[in-house]
């Protein structure tokens, strides 16, 4: 069973990597880009029978670090999501 | 004074600091693997150096602060035991919920590896008696996720209750208020991304670093 997690910044914390992508973009010709903001995907391939909140629980405590990311989580048969 | 230095895979100032509190306290300090459980009995200080734990999987700091021993500082820290983390030891301290705020990405992607001025803003913790209030000393940074945030009403709390111990003198890395250092709410947890143990010799341009191992000796000792 798999399950995805993003992981992003959130709202209002600076960005550097994403500005730096913007200004490159905008420096190949793409100048229709508003704003840019880096994440990471994290893939997990777990147990049957794993749980949301196991996988909040993860996500809490190891995956995000929820003073400056919120995460969320996508699973083929339910969605959750965190934001702290 | 008794000392731990905690060893993690991709650690690599573990030695400089450790040279660092033998010259000043006069005896080398335990080496702790991260996979202990326990920190040796009796420990006066437990200090996490710079390096690149876990090579800075994930986010910096953020495998380390899960090892075992870990789990023995937080504790210890809980008890009053002073714990100086310096560089990626800050990043640590602050995924381990420590220190509060993250280090994150240098505001302009560049690594910083040079001495860098910083002001002492307050002389009364811990880890700054050697120091005078408003003293500006010189210290190396080496760093690539320096660039200290956190929401604004943390930072008014670190503000307003003298809790920012350094704070960068000239622009370096893109630090809410330019804050180098900050000390725990207890005021036993000290951690900053400048590294005093690079500065304890004349060889190696500075000295400044030596006064805060040399103050720190004296609190404990008093």
């Amino acid at each position: 069973m798999k399950a995805r997690v993003f992981v992003t910044l959130k709202p209002g914390v600076l960005d550097p990597q994403g500005k730096a992508i913007h200004r490159a973009l905008e420096g190949l010709g793409f100048d229709g880009v508003n704003d840019v903001r880096a994440g990471k995907l994290i893939e997990l391939d777990l147990a049957d029978g794993t749980s949301d909140s196991e996988i909040e629980d993860m996500c809490r405590k190891l995956l995000a670090n929820t003073v400056i990311e919120n995460f969320r989580v996508e699973r083929p048969s339910s969605t959750g999501s965190g934001q702290s | 004074m008794k000392s731990a230095v905690i060893v993690f895979p991709g650690s690599n100032c573990d030695r400089d600091l450790a040279v660092a509190l033998e010259k000043v306290t006069g005896r080398a300090p335990a080496m702790v693997w991260h996979r202990e459980s326990e920190l040796p009995y009796g420990i006066d200080l437990v200090a996490v150096p710079g390096g690149f734990s876990y090579g800075d999987y994930l986010r910096s700091g953020a495998m380390a602060a899960r090892s075992p021993i870990m789990r023995a500082v937080v504790e210890a820290a809980g008890r009053g035991v002073p714990v100086l983390g310096i560089c990626n030891g800050f990043q640590v301290l602050t995924e381990t919920g420590l220190l509060p705020g993250a280090l994150m990405r240098n505001a302009r992607l560049n690594f910083v590896s040079r001495p860098v001025a910083l002001k002492v803003e307050n002389t009364q913790t811990l880890f700054t008696s050697g120091y005078n209030a408003g003293e500006v000393i010189h210290i190396p940074v080496a760093h690539h996720d320096g660039n200290y945030q956190a929401d604004a009403d943390t930072l008014e709390k670190l503000e307003s209750t003298g809790r920012v111990a350094f704070r960068y003198a000239e622009e370096v890395n893109g630090s809410a208020r330019s804050i180098a250092g900050i000390v725990n709410e207890a005021g036993n947890v000290l951690g900053m991304m400048p590294h005093p143990e690079r500065a304890i010799e004349a060889a190696h341009g500075s000295t400044d670093g030596l006064r805060l191992f040399q103050g720190l000796l004296e609190t404990v000792n008093a």
